[in-house]
């Protein structure tokens, strides 16, 4: 929220001056900051409505009693402690949860290292090899083509690709590379970050792209001129500059991946906990305190990892 | 300057324009009276929350043609048309639901016994349902939630199960069947007629369940008791010393690698079955004809331990009153009039008033589904699709045999929010 006020009040003044000169009686009486207040004001609405107010319902459920079939609004702490049993006493074995978040995490650092390394480099084509206007558009759009199809077909899609009678496997037999059929292809932590690699580089090529486009091509030639090898230009200029991008992609592809659990649950072929899928369990029998107190959780946990990052790069500066 | 005609504050353009509005805000409101009020114009419609099973177009336009009442589906998941009827009551009329959520309906208020008076052919629904035992005088499994335990509410807003027939039915049975493990006898080529084959290393990383975790345990446990290692005293109803047992036991063939996938939908059943993914797994019955009417062999496996079963019905919400409920009444009447039992048994389920059903159904259908003998004729499914060729006969055979080899029911057991927590630490292990 703090971003999008800076951004206005920033963009505000260009806006009142433009008005200035359409109608100078009438936009004489507007203030500069009631100008930025009416342009955040429908964008705050929406986010109180939709986000604010349903998040501190989540909160307050989270701390609630239930049975079978109803919540009861007291307080109790059941959610939490429920989720948390076993963490204390199973020691040194690790507790549901504390497994869930592992494999979580894990999943989470390999699919943003993957979609990180490839997505610049898209975008680093794109922005600097691509010339023509057009054919970046055309391009960009291409990366769109995962998002093209439904959610359920694409997954379902994998299994004649990678299962076991599957074109990969069934390909390796006959060249001889393999004698039985590969059986980590499919229902794995492989085909889990394959498939999540597949559908959100997208939200990585996206933002780095936007940030590289901006990069003014006289600072590389600049670099180029003061004798910077390739590489040296990468490192010096193009990286730091690129860092809104990447930052803003991470934080698109960590919270998705954090929150998934409909990708993990059909490419892992059920088998691999996530932290959503703990979520849904809980809702399914009705058991909202409880899916509600893992929410938190999970929210709290994401924050954590978004503020980390932030940390490192200063959005709100560099934007 | 233009703008001072405009000081007034409401000009008679902005009137004319609001004045408008609220006739029209009237009109709509049904505030305007002394129009002629033709009876015939208004429209029957029922808003029906259900899932997947019952709801063929088919039925629905047969429905609107017979009795004049519109159907609109609301389909869900099992567990999204619970959560539905919890979370938004007045959302739909007519709640087409399985039995075992019964013991979470019925508390919350939300739905509407019917009057057992008030369905015609109350009587002749099957014994399976009133008094737990086959046409033929079979016994059938009451572990879980068996539909005769849950039939009869004490009075009309009661929230206690009656123990013996009354006038208030918590669901008018529609349709029910008896679930077993598919397997491609292709592919394993030797008889299986245990649950405990689930857990047989021979089909390691070939083996699946469901991850529904209510029914996904019930198999479990179903396999549990086929090895020998336990005997449950209900196995719908565990103790948490049994949920812990059942869910080491499949732990260890978790961890061993035993289960290529867990499945949650029909089609992922499907998939799996059809790719060759899994041989052995917990099935339902249309998914299997789904995967052989695919030109791939697959068997719905009779199993000695017998079937777990399950069984859905029609109830109404509590804001369902006026005519709105004689149409419900009306619906439910023709439901279990025969065009829709028959569609049903003719998908592999079974129909709640067997007779009706039987009067709309060819005999050699009739012979071929119910009778389970050799098909007379070719086999088609509502749509015409071809299903079976003649000479084939069904898995598992008659409605006697399978229904009477029933051993349990889905349920909702007492320890359900332990039992949850428990599955989550299965999938995470």
């Amino acid at each position: 929220m703090d971003t999008s006020e800076d951004i206005l009040q920033q963009a505000s003044p260009d806006l009142v001056r433009g008005s200035d000169t359409a109608r100078p009686a009438k936009a004489a009486r507007l203030s500069p900051s009631f100008v930025s207040w009416l342009q955040a004001g429908p964008m705050m609405l929406v986010f109180l409505a939709f986000f604010l107010i349903p998040l501190v319902f989540v909160v307050i459920v989270s701390f609630w009693d239930y049975n079978e079939y109803q919540l009861l609004p007291a307080f109790s702490g059941r959610g939490y402690t429920d989720t948390f049993e076993g963490c204390i006493a199973q020691l040194p074995d690790l507790c549901t949860i504390a497994k869930t978040y592992l494999k979580t995490l894990k999943l989470c650092f390999l699919v943003w290292a993957i979609t990180l390394f490839i997505g610049f480099w898209v975008a680093y084509f794109l922005a600097f090899h691509v010339k023509s206007k057009t054919w970046q558009m055309g391009l960009s759009l291409l990366c769109t083509i995962p998002f093209w199809t439904s959610n359920v077909i694409r997954m379902i899609a994998w299994i004649p690709l990678l299962g076991r009678n599957g074109l990969v496997n069934s390909g390796l037999m006959k060249t001889g590379l393999i004698s039985q059929p590969l059986e980590w292809l499919l229902f794995s932590e492989f085909s889990v970050v394959l498939a999540l690699v597949h559908l959100f580089t997208f939200f990585m090529v996206v933002p780095i792209f936007n940030s590289m486009i901006r990069i003014d091509k006289s600072l590389i030639e600049a670099a180029y001129d003061a004798g910077a090898t390739g590489l040296q230009t990468l490192v010096n200029v193009i990286v730091p500059l690129a860092k809104p991008g990447i930052v803003i992609g991470s934080i698109f592809v960590i919270t998705i991946v954090m929150g998934d659990f409909i990708t993990i649950g059909v490419m892992g072929g059920q088998q691999i906990a996530a932290a959503g899928k703990i979520i849904e369990t809980r809702v399914n029998a009705l058991q909202f305190p409880a899916a509600a107190a893992n929410a938190v959780i999970l929210l709290v946990i994401t924050f954590l990892i978004i503020t980390m990052m932030s940390r490192i790069v200063d959005i709100k500066k560099e934007l | 300057m233009t703008k001072t005609t405009k000081t007034s504050g409401v000009s008679r353009r902005t009137l004319l324009k609001g004045t408008a509005g609220l006739a029209g805000l009237a009109a709509g409101s049904g505030a305007i009276t002394g129009f002629p009020y033709v009876m015939s114009a208004e429209p029957k419609v029922l808003r029906y929350l259900g899932t997947a099973v019952n709801e063929g177009d088919d039925i629905s336009k047969q429905c609107l043609k017979d009795t004049g009442i519109k159907i609109e589906y609301i389909t869900a998941t099992t567990d999204d048309v619970t959560k539905r009827v919890m979370t938004q009551p007045n959302s739909f009329d007519v709640l087409d639901t399985e039995y075992f959520s019964l013991k979470k309906l019925v508390p919350s208020g939300n739905i509407l016994a019917l009057d057992a008076k008030k369905i015609k052919e109350f009587d002749n629904i099957t014994p399976v349902f009133t008094k737990g035992q086959t046409p033929g005088g079979k016994k059938i499994g009451g572990q879980g939630t068996a539909p005769w335990k849950v039939l009869y509410l004490e009075g009309k807003d009661s929230k206690k199960f009656a123990t013996s027939a009354t006038e208030f039915v918590t669901l008018i049975p529609t349709v029910y069947n008896a679930d077993t493990l598919g397997i491609r006898p292709d592919l394993i080529k030797r008889p299986i007629n245990s649950w405990s084959e689930l857990l047989n290393p021979e089909f390691k990383g070939k083996a699946s369940i469901l991850n529904i975790p209510s029914i996904g345990i019930m198999d479990a446990a179903m396999v549990v008791e086929a090895t020998g290692k336990y005997k449950y005293a209900d196995k719908g109803n565990m103790t948490k010393e049994e949920i812990d047992l059942t869910m080491k036991v499949m732990t260890e063939a978790k961890k061993a690698g035993q289960f290529r996938a867990f499945w949650k939908d029909f089609n992922e059943s499907v998939n799996l079955m059809a790719s060759g993914e899994t041989v052995i797994q917990s099935m339902w019955s249309p998914a299997v004809t789904k995967v052989r009417s695919m030109g791939i062999a697959c068997t719905f496996q009779p199993l000695k331990e017998g079937y777990r079963s399950w069984a859905s019905g029609f109830c109404v919400s509590k804001g369902v009153s006026g005519p709105k409920l004689d149409w419900a009444y009306e619906f439910v009447n023709w439901f279990l009039s025969g065009y829709a039992g028959a569609y049903l048994n003719r998908q592999g389920y079974y129909s709640a008033v067997l007779s009706t059903a039987k009067a709309n159904m060819e005999p050699y259908e009739w012979a071929y589904w119910m009778e389970g003998k050799p098909a007379e004729k070719d086999i088609k499914a509502p749509d015409g699709s071809l299903l079976e060729k003649a000479g084939a006969v069904r898995d598992g055979g008659s409605y006697e045999d399978r229904m009477g080899a029933v051993a349990c029911w889905n349920a909702v057991m007492d320890e359900n929010d332990y039992m949850v927590r428990k599955w989550n630490e299965f999938i995470a292990a």
